[in-house]
């Protein structure tokens, strides 16, 4: 698709790559480690407050149910009960949850009048421990009328008066339909030779961290003021709208965040949960904890990922020639709808994925059903369009009887086309993808594994390769979550998702970095710390970070969408540009010299090309704090040195009225390449990991340790989706494995002995230093190829593999059914 | 409900406590004693972020009442390591980069630990088999496993 070069705003790119670096790109020692290593972090559940009750909820047993009746006067007059809410009272009091669907869609931290999933709160009570709140949940007298329960996502579709949901949204449980065609697709199918028809299905699964969701409130009745102690995200950005959902002006609550131990997405906002212990504080005037037990947390935890089916279609020539696409999916929603179809904005950033294809169509739908609602999970439905589109792409090689790795090398976009404009109107920033597909097949010996298959195959073995070539796009912007909403509720059409930090030099010179977003189980302080020492030339070990809370933040979007380490690392280097300046300015002072032949070196400031003759920053920082009177009367020059720096996303654009074009939101694209080798038991359906190589381009790399800790972490998750993760709703609507008992995530078992990671750098030209994010690729590349791996090794037995989890038991039902018919 | 009296050994040093008979070690360990290093995920003993050293025995806290550790010893990743510094486990997670979000890192320090203790120099498949009653989310297992080599290595001296 062509467009005309303006269309892309010129980079803000302060700081450019470099050959060598004094900071980044050194596999650094974590920050975070030591406080975490010795039991001194605080999560959600170690907060302690003067008074502290805690509480607990009654959760619904029926998935769509009116509530008739609440009898709570047994549980109020258990010892040690201080406080039962029922939705109704708590509704007097406190407002709706924020959401951020058009139409709004209603969600109350306690359920008013109606039950919409299995899970959802009924009643909370507070009281002076967690095991009496227990006590008094069970003393709760509920009374439900049943309603129809709607749990198939394509019957959804199709439900009129008692099964739906959201009745004051209309006659359907249909939440959201909307097609839109990026470029000339009907011309493009038109042209095709053939086209390749697969009907795909993903299945619901979650985050599910270790650590669940947990708020301690405590409201102030002296000043009106709620603090609430939260594992929460995006607090500095839209943490007010928790205010007003508790009916207090936005500085009439201070959020304070705690170190969350994991989210992967499930913590973006945990507003009902704030609010829920917001409300409870409130009515017991007493401080209040609420933490979710484990089956809280997968029950109602708003936190499920995308759950899809998909008719899917790729128009392709006969020498293998991508042309266009058409993709039309119903998603499964659940209950609610907090970000509205933001995971759909989110896969309209790489629909198209690594390819040359000029167009693609969306039909899309998405269905409320009496489900936990979703939310977050590593990917946010981009994981879901990379596991389309290499389903089609391999679909296309067997039908073509072209090589999955020539058809790819075929119709990848090549290095001289960046920055490119993909159909939806998003831009890829740059890449190298053939590089990156040769270092991957050169780390597997592709040939060699090939020649093993065949002889393994002589001896009744199925080994198989799949390979993967994805994209991971980083560094979200805010108008994904809007910019599939109807044109006439657009919605609040928002541009901005900035990060921000604070930098303080001490009077020793020694530096303090405040972020104004949570430490969410990735490595932000150290991050943080790597790119001030590369600015200042500072010893990393001077310089410590902190996390402000929501009266002293601003402005600042918070960890998600692989954007955390890009984000800061813009908003670092801003603020010490800042700082640089300052200390140029006393130094030059103090050295007698301009600061224009001042220079930063190892720990100092010295004047260019005269050795000796410099100033340690802590006799800089002394000067600066403590003698004001040596320096010149000067406005500016205040006391001290410190900075406060926004750093806007690097590059955004509005998407056209009709939305045929969405504009640049997702622009800063990194690459992988996924070559997984498994062993698949036909007698058990197990599937062993023989090998796996994953190779990532996430531009200039920080931290290339970490980086490897979260592909290979990343990739884990998408074996779990792959494998055995799946939300199992029965025709009740009961989730029938809310536990981690039943919930399966991968164990030191189930996931390879070495997931062998590569790297190839293409710096960004439109961030600092060239970084992309790389904080959900793994998960975005491992279910297409485990899936292809599967389908390759069975194909002996002509099994296809076009849904997800593949379990033993599904694997062995597939293989059965592959024999029965001779296969 | 009546409480009863319980007398044990946490980190070496002697507690007295009256408990409610039904409370659970982890919730003794946290909210009694404020040792919050020991950690809940799962309530149903899958996870192992709760997992203690009992007698010199890795336990998971969560499946133990409080009242049954009469006599008994208890170490939390909290008693780990001298007043200054680290113990050598604890190191190897840090060098080896065995965590993220360190939820699941005291549970798997602790199990570390014990399977030093327990094996002379346990190989990576020995390392797999011991961890599988603990989970984690962030890091795929592979740092970890070599963690738990490199401090079974750091241990022996």
């Amino acid at each position: 698709m062509t467009r005309e070069r303006h269309y892309i705003p010129e980079s803000r790119q302060r700081e450019k790559p470099k050959s060598k670096y004094f900071a980044i790109g050194h596999s650094m020692k974590r920050v975070e480690d030591t406080r975490l290593l010795t039991g001194s972090g605080t999560y959600a559940d170690d907060v302690s407050l003067p008074n502290m009750a805690h509480a607990a909820v009654l959760r619904s047993p029926h998935a769509h149910a009116r509530i008739v009746s609440i009898d709570k006067s047994k549980a109020e007059a258990l010892p040690g009960v201080l406080c039962v809410m029922t939705g109704a009272e708590a509704a007097e009091v406190t407002g709706p949850c924020a959401d951020f669907s058009s139409p709004p869609t209603t969600q109350h931290c306690i359920a008013v009048d109606k039950v919409r999933h299995v899970g959802e709160t009924v009643a909370a009570v507070v009281a002076e421990s967690r095991y009496i709140a227990e006590d008094a949940c069970e003393l709760i007298e509920v009374e439900y009328d049943p309603l129809p329960a709607v749990v198939d996502l394509e019957e959804a579709v199709t439900s009129t008066g008692d099964a739906v949901l959201h009745p004051e949204r209309g006659d359907t449980n249909v939440a959201h339909h909307r097609v839109i065609d990026f470029g000339t697709v009907d011309e493009d199918f038109a042209q095709a030779d053939l086209v390749i028809e697969r009907r795909l299905r993903w299945p619901r699964s979650g985050g599910t961290p270790i650590e669940t969701v947990g708020a301690t409130a405590h409201y102030d009745r002296g000043t009106g003021k709620f603090t609430i102690h939260a594992n929460t995200s995006m607090y500095n950005y839209v943490g007010w709208l928790i205010a007003v959902s508790l009916k207090v002006e936005p500085h009439r609550l201070n959020i304070v965040p705690t170190d969350a131990g994991g989210s992967f997405g499930s913590k973006l906002f945990c507003h009902k949960v704030c609010t829920l212990a917001g409300t409870l504080a409130r009515a017991a005037g007493r401080p209040v904890k609420y933490l979710e037990d484990r089956i809280d947390n997968m029950t109602s935890g708003d936190a499920h990922g995308s759950d899809r089916v998909y008719d899917a279609k790729l128009a392709l020539k006969r020498d293998g020639t991508m042309l266009s696409m058409r993709l039309k999916v119903i998603d499964d929603y659940g209950a609610y709808f907090q970000y509205g179809v933001g995971q759909h904005g989110n896969a309209m950033a790489q629909v198209t994925g690594p390819y040359k294809i000029n167009s693609v169509q969306v039909d899309l739908t998405a269905v409320f059903t009496n489900k936990c609602q979703q939310g977050a999970y590593r990917g946010f439905g981009s994981e879901v369009g990379n596991f389309v589109i290499e389903r089609l792409v391999d679909a296309a090689c067997e039908e073509l009887d072209i090589d999955p790795i020539e058809m790819r090398r075929q119709n990848l976009i090549e290095q001289d086309q960046f920055p490119y404009i993909m159909p939806t109107g998003n831009m890829y920033d740059s890449g190298n993808y053939q590089a990156v597909l040769d270092e991957a097949l050169g780390m597997i010996d592709y040939d060699g594994w090939r020649q093993k298959q065949a002889e393994a195959r002589e001896e009744g073995r199925y080994i198989g390769i799949g390979i993967s070539t994805c994209q991971e796009r980083s560094v979200f912007s805010a108008t994904e979550f809007w910019m599939w909403n109807p044109n006439e509720t657009p919605g609040f059409t928002l541009s901005s998702s900035p990060e921000s930090v604070s930098v303080n030099i001490d009077p020793t010179g020694k530096a303090f970095i405040t972020l104004n977003a949570p430490f969410w189980g990735n490595s932000p302080e150290t991050m943080a710390v790597q790119v001030l020492a590369e600015k200042l030339e500072m010893d990393p070990s001077d310089i410590s970070v902190g996390y402000a809370d929501s009266d002293k933040g601003f402005n600042s979007s918070g960890p998600g969408g692989s954007r955390f380490t890009v984000m800061i690392a813009g908003a670092v280097s801003g603020a010490a540009d800042v700082i640089k300046e300052k200390m140029l300015r006393v130094a030059s002072h103090m050295l007698e010299a301009d600061p224009s032949d001042l220079e930063f070196r190892n720990g100092s400031i010295g004047v260019q090309g005269v050795p000796g003759k410099e100033k340690t920053l802590a006799e800089v920082a002394l000067h600066a704090h403590y003698f004001r009177l040596d320096l010149p009367e000067d406005h500016d020059l205040t006391s001290g040195i410190d900075a406060a720096y926004v750093y806007d996303h690097p590059v955004t654009t509005m998407p056209s009225e009709d939305r045929t074009d969405l504009g640049i939101f997702y622009p800063i694209v990194g690459h992988m390449c996924h070559i997984p080798v498994v062993e698949v038991d036909v007698e058990t359906g197990k599937v062993d990991f023989l090998d796996y190589v994953a190779v990532h381009d996430c531009g200039t790399m920080v931290n290339p340790m970490t980086l490897a800790g979260h592909v290979r972490g990343g990739t884990v998750n998408g074996i779990g989706s792959a494998l055995y993760e799946h939300f199992h709703y029965d025709e009740n609507g009961q989730l029938q494995n809310a536990l981690l008992s039943d919930y399966l995530h991968p164990t030191p078992m189930e996931t390879p002995v070495d997931i062998r990671v590569g790297h190839v750098e293409t710096p960004s030209p439109f961030t600092e230093y060239g970084i992309k994010g790389g904080g959900e690729g793994g998960r975005m590349g491992a279910p297409p190829a485990i899936a292809a791996a599967v389908e390759d090794a069975l194909k002996p037995l002509g099994v296809k593999v076009d849904s997800l989890p593949l379990t033993p038991k599904v694997l062995r039902g597939m293989i059965r059914e592959a024999e029965a018919n001779g296969g | 409900m009546a409480g009863v009296s319980v007398t044990f050994t946490v980190n070496g040093r002697e507690v007295t406590a009256t408990v409610d008979p039904r409370t659970l070690l982890v919730h003794f360990l946290r909210e009694h004693l404020k040792l919050t290093g020991t950690h809940i995920g799962c309530d149903t003993s899958q996870c192992g972020a709760c997992t203690v050293h009992l007698d010199g025995r890795p336990a998971k806290s969560c499946a133990l009442l409080a009242v049954q550790l009469e006599g008994a010893e208890v170490t939390t990743i909290e008693g780990v390591a001298g007043p200054d510094g680290m113990h050598p486990m604890q190191a190897a997670f840090k060098e080896h980069h065995g965590l993220q979000c360190g939820f699941c890192t005291p549970g798997m320090v602790m199990m570390g630990i014990d399977i030093a203790n327990r094996h002379e120099a346990p190989d990576e498949a020995t390392i797999r088999r011991e961890l599988e009653g603990n989970l984690c989310r962030c890091t795929g297992y592979h740092n970890i496993v070599a963690s738990i080599a490199a401090g079974a290595s750091s241990m022996r001296g």
